[in-house]
Parts: structure tokens; sequence; C-alpha cells
């Protein structure tokens, strides 16, 4: 009788387990995402985790990638740098990804590249600073989409210059975006006969008393603020600046309408460098960028709200975007697609070097030409100068 | 730097340091009656805030009365806090009333930031001109001398006044002291909250703002040894002078990055001498 029940109790754990066995060599084409959605950087990582859940259902209801369905697996970072990590290694390890898009921050995208690069998995970062990946040596299995930190910088520095400005002061955030911003704005001020008359500094939380950082700006003789940081930070700096006649000069990272309702009246006539998204409608019919980004922004808008269509949503985009388009290079049809699903590790590193050769991609931060020597693909030209007019974006042309 | 500048930032830093003062108030506050830190004071900071902004904002009430009704809230919130939270567990020891308030603070963090938003809120308008500084500095006056006259001359603060001082003798005389602990957090809410609806006009709103404000205010309070009410608030100001100066003079190395780093070193140096000095009094003893 005991025997009986064992080998009853044996035969229903196995027919329980084998459909499950079955099921692990699932059609889909995972792709992990670490979005910061409720840290400090939630206004960056809001719209990304939308665009890309936008896009994988738009995938989707077209058939997938060739025949398959694509599963995008969107973890909030909160945006903590261990929490990154981790989670990166739970969508490689058991989520069993083949790329990863993101993280939101240029702090976490560096913390994370070594679990990336020993998992060998292709990721596409959603931050602009340049060490993500320069040199490429230091992990071939990174890119980025945002534009360099140094291009924003030379586009606003050469709007400055053309001032007749020569002196000027710069604030910076002391986390990863305004300090890889810090070190790009002291390389290249001498480049555009800029001298940095006062340099400073703040924690973009902690900071509420203003005023000591403005009375250094003023005494220093300098005729323009140039500020490198995302929110509030700018904004209430443009505010505390108001007033002292000194004109605000923002970063990309104040793409957006929060910026100019914190900042309130002092946003007018501030001005920053940007990818094209903010002014698509403003471009002119021949640029190859100016169709995309006008598909983003009404795809998008009709989903989330009229006005909430940005750059950050556009870097997450490029980054999927490529991705997908990687694995259709890799898989031109739906055989070789699944016969590349059965090893992971070999499809992944196919995918890597596809998105290396992505050429002459028209995305929304610009015209990707990826290469094994550059793997963000911008250069300059890529973006604009703009300038807030009554709470709107306009375009500054040369 | 001009004679005007260094008073302009000179009042910037007493005015900042106010604020701090009230927030470490209502760990004072809540400490001499209850033995409990109660780490969600920064919270009640961040509510005064976001309420600020919604009742002027969102609902539209004029200025003084958003910033009175957010202070309102926040205290209800303090006293519903020790009601649920607190309250129920007083048979309890001192640390895991602590760890409460710790889950408390998540937990009113977490529900602010899902029903309201995560992102920043602009600051509201000035209460007059540009003189906001001054504003805060007068307000914490008149809370302070408020404050001072409560425990002084009514019976409801000398009660107070007693549980702090000693408890159980308190009891002994009819003081209820569960009464007192209900009170002190209603009271340290609506200090933290004015805290938080004064400096809103200077900074953005949001639901983390309390962590920040919160740990300022528990620097404040520990320089006040939580027990002294003029120990917080000279605390409070001092940290608050010491920020803009060291942003002001950029001595080299201590540049204005390093603004913040200045609490954690007030912090450190007060635990350093508070407890070689209470090592000296044990070995005296």
């Amino acid at each position: 009788m005991k025997h009986w029940l064992s080998l009853l109790l044996v035969a229903v754990l196995v027919a329980a387990v084998v459909p499950v066995v079955g099921c692990s060599e699932s059609e889909t084409i995972k792709i992990g995402a670490l979005f910061d959605v409720t840290g400090p950087n939630s206004p960056l990582g809001t719209p990304e985790k939308q665009v890309v859940e936008m896009m994988e259902t738009q995938i989707n209801d077209a058939g997938g990638i060739n025949g398959v369905p694509i599963e995008v697996i969107v973890y909030d970072t909160e945006g903590k740098e261990d929490s990154c990590v981790s989670l990166a290694t739970r969508l490689i390890e058991q989520d069993g990804v083949v790329a990863i898009i993101g993280p939101s921050s240029t702090g976490e995208s560096l913390a994370v590249i070594d679990t990336v690069d020993k998992a060998q998995i292709p990721m596409v970062s959603c931050a602009a600073d340049e060490r993500i990946t320069i040199p490429v040596g230091d992990s071939i299995w990174v890119f980025k989409t945002p534009q360099t930190t140094y291009m924003a910088v030379q586009e606003i520095y050469s709007y400055i210059q053309d001032q007749g400005i020569t002196k000027i002061a710069i604030m910076t955030d002391t986390k990863g975006f305004g300090a890889g911003g810090k070190k790009d704005l002291e390389d290249e001020a001498s480049n555009y006969g800029l001298t940095i008359v006062s340099n400073q500094s703040y924690d973009n939380e902690e900071t509420t008393n203003w005023d000591p950082f403005i009375s250094k700006i003023e005494n220093s003789g300098a005729e323009a603020v140039v500020c490198w940081g995302t929110n509030p930070g700018p904004a209430l700096i443009a505010k505390a600046l108001d007033g002292t006649g000194i004109p605000f000069f923002g970063s990309h990272g104040i793409a957006n309408t929060k910026f100019i309702e914190v900042a309130g009246d002092a946003a007018e006539g501030v001005i920053f460098p940007v990818g094209k998204m903010l002014v698509a409608d403003q471009l002119p019919d021949s640029d190859p960028q100016k169709a995309v980004l006008l598909q983003l922004k009404s795809d998008y808008e009709a989903l989330y709200g009229e006005g909430t269509c940005n750059t950050f949503a556009g870097h997450a985009y490029d980054a999927l975007k490529m991705v997908q388009m990687a694995v259709e290079e890799v898989a031109p049809d739906k055989e070789t697609l699944t016969e590349e699903l059965k090893d992971r590790k070999a499809f992944a590193a196919k995918i890597r070097t596809e998105i290396e050769n992505i050429e002459g991609f028209a995305g929304t931060g610009g015209v990707f030409n990826m290469s094994p020597d550059d793997h963000c693909g911008l250069s300059k030209g890529c973006m604009v100068v703009v300038k807030i007019v009554n709470g709107e974006w306009v375009w500054l042309q040369d | 730097m001009s004679p005007e500048q260094f008073v302009d930032n000179l009042i910037s830093g007493v005015a900042q340091g106010s604020v701090y003062a009230l927030v470490g108030l209502g760990f004072t506050i809540i400490y001499t009656v209850t033995r409990i830190i109660n780490f969600a004071q920064g919270e009640f900071v961040m509510l005064g805030g976001v309420f600020s902004f919604l009742l002027f904002s969102s609902v539209g009430l004029p200025l003084p009365l958003a910033l009175l009704l957010a202070v309102l809230a926040a205290t209800v919130v303090g006293a519903v806090l020790y009601l649920l939270a607190i309250r129920p567990a007083r048979q309890a020891s001192v640390i895991s009333l602590i760890i409460i308030t710790i889950g408390a603070s998540t937990f009113i963090r977490g529900v602010v930031g899902q029903i309201w938003g995560k992102d920043y809120m602009p600051p509201l308008p000035h209460f007059s001109g540009d003189n906001q500084w001054l504003w805060i500095i007068g307000i914490t006056l008149v809370v302070m001398v408020a404050l001072h006259l409560f425990f002084s001359r009514t019976m409801m603060g000398k009660a107070l006044k007693a549980c702090s001082i000693n408890r159980q003798a308190a009891s002994l005389v009819g003081i209820d002291a569960r009464s007192m602990a209900f009170t002190s957090f209603a009271l340290a809410a609506a200090l933290g909250a004015i805290g938080g609806a004064v400096i809103t006009p200077l900074t953005a709103p949001h639901f983390r703002m309390g962590l920040t404000l919160g740990l300022k205010g528990f620097v404040a309070a520990a320089v006040g040894d939580f027990r002294s009410q003029v120990g917080t608030v000279v605390g409070g100001v001092i940290l608050g002078i010491a920020e803009a100066m060291v942003v002001v003079l950029d001595w080299g190395p201590f540049a204005s990055a390093y603004k913040d780093v200045i609490a954690m070193l007030v912090l450190l140096l007060v635990l350093f001498f508070r407890s070689s000095r209470g090592a000296a009094q044990e070995a005296a003893s």
C-alpha cells in the first residue's frame, strides 16, 4: 500500500514538473529594463518606463519581431546604485533577458557596467555621461543613446561665446550628471574663450538656502551662470538668480515642463542645449529625425496626455529600437529566431555585434552611427539650443 | 564680500537654522515626554510643505489659510500616528517604539508619493515681497514665545513639563501621562509642519523632502541633548549659519560641495563629546 502511494506521489510530481520544463523554452524575446521610476530621477524614469511599455504593445500588436512576441521586464531601481546592480543580476540570471535597456542615471549606469560585462549581456544605457561608453575598451557590452555631455557643453558654450560673454560662473550638481558636466565645462571653457570665475557644486536634494551661492556668483563678476543638473536644483537656482540680472544657462537635464513649473517666471528666457525632441515641429522637413520624432510624440501623447513626451522618453525609445533592429538583423525570420532563442548567450552576443553595426539610424537623439570605437554613435549637430519663451521651447537657429 | 552681503547671508543662515530648530524642537518635546526618538518627525515637515502647496495651488485657498490648514492637517496626522501606532504598542520597549516611528515615516512618505506623485512641486509664492527669510525668522520667534508661554503659563504645558521631568511623579500627582504623550506628538507634528510650511516658498516640496530636513532637525536636537529646548534652537541656528558660511567662505577643500557634511560633522562632535563626558561622569561616580 505504502509503495503504491509513493509511486502515485512520484507520478503526480513528475506530471506537475514536466509542463513547467516544457514552458521554460518560451517563445518570447525577453528584454530587461532598469529605470528609476520612483527615486530622485523619477521624472526621467517614468517616461522611459512608459515609452517601452507602449512600444512593447505596439511591437506585439504588429506580430512581435518576426512573429515572436517580445516581453519587456521593467524594474524600478529607485535611483539606488546597489539595487540597480542586484536588479540587473536578477534580469540576467532569473529572467533570462537577452539585452538590457537603461538605467536612467549616470551613477547607476556606471555601477552596473561590471555586472553586464561579466554576464556578457548587451546594455543600452539611457544616461548621458561620456564615462559610460568612453573608452569602449572598458566594456564592449555597453552602449548609450543620449547625447554625450560634452556635445551639450560645446553647443551651449558656442552660443554663449557668440553673445560676447567671456566670464562665466558654473554651478554643478554633486551627483553623476552634474559631476560629469563639471568636468566637461572646465575642460571645454578655454576652447570657447571663456574663463570660469566661479566654480561651485551643490547637493540637489539637500540644499534649500541658495543665497550664499548667489552671493559668490555676484562677487565673482560672472556675466552668465551655466548650471548643470536635473530638477529641482537648476529651477531653484534660476529663481534665486532672478533679479540679479545675470543670465542663466542650463543643460539638457532641464528639458522638461517640470523645470518651467518649478522655476515659474524665472524660467522665462532660460537657454539650454537639448536633443531635437522638444522642437520637433519647428524642424525643417529635410531633417531626417523629424518624422520619427513627430510619430513618437503623437503615439506617446495619445496614451499619456498632451505635452508629456520628452527627450527622456526618446532615449528609451532609441534604446529599445536599437535592440529591436539588432534582433531583426541577427534573425531575419521566425525559424532562425526560434533557433537563436535556444542559446541565449550566443544570441546576446550576436545582438551586441549588431548594435555595434548600426549605421545611419535616425532616432530621437540624433542619427546614430555605432562602431567598435564609438558606442554612442552621435556627433555634434544632434543637439540644438532652445530658449524658454512664454513657457514654450523655441529653437534658436544660428 | 561686502558687509551687506555678509549680513544677507547671515540672515539666510539664521532663517534656515530656525527651520532646523523648529524640526528639532519636535524631536525634543516627544523625547522628553515619552523617551521616544520620533524618526517620523521629518515627515511632518514634508506634510507641512506638501499640504501647503496642495491647499494653495490645487484647492486654491488664500495663502495664509492654506498654510494654517496644512499645519493643522499635519498635526492631526501626528495625533493619529500616536493613537494608531504608538499607543497600542505602549507596553513595548522604547526601542520598539522608535522602530515603529521609522516604519511610520516610510509609510507616510509612501502614501504621499502614491497619492500626490513623486515629482517636485513648484515653490509657493513668498509671503510678501522678497524677504522670506525674515518671515521665517519672525514666525519662528513667535512660535518660540508661544511655546515658552505654553510651557510656563498653561496647565497643560506645565503638565507636559512635569511629565518630562519625572513621568512617575507626574502620574502620582494625577497627570495623565498617556494624554501627555498624545499632546507631545500633536505638538511635535505642528512644529515640524510649521517648519515645512515656511520653507516651501524657497524650495520645491516633494515627498522625500522630510529626509534631509528631519536629519538636520535631529542634529539640532542632538546639540540640545534631546532635552534642552534652548540647546535645540541654538544647535539649529548654528547649523544653519555654518552651512551658509561654508558656501560663502569657500575654504579650499571645504568648498560648497561639502556644505552638507557640516551637519554630520556637528553630529559627530556632539556624540563624541557627549560620550566622553558621559564616561567621565561614570568614572566620577
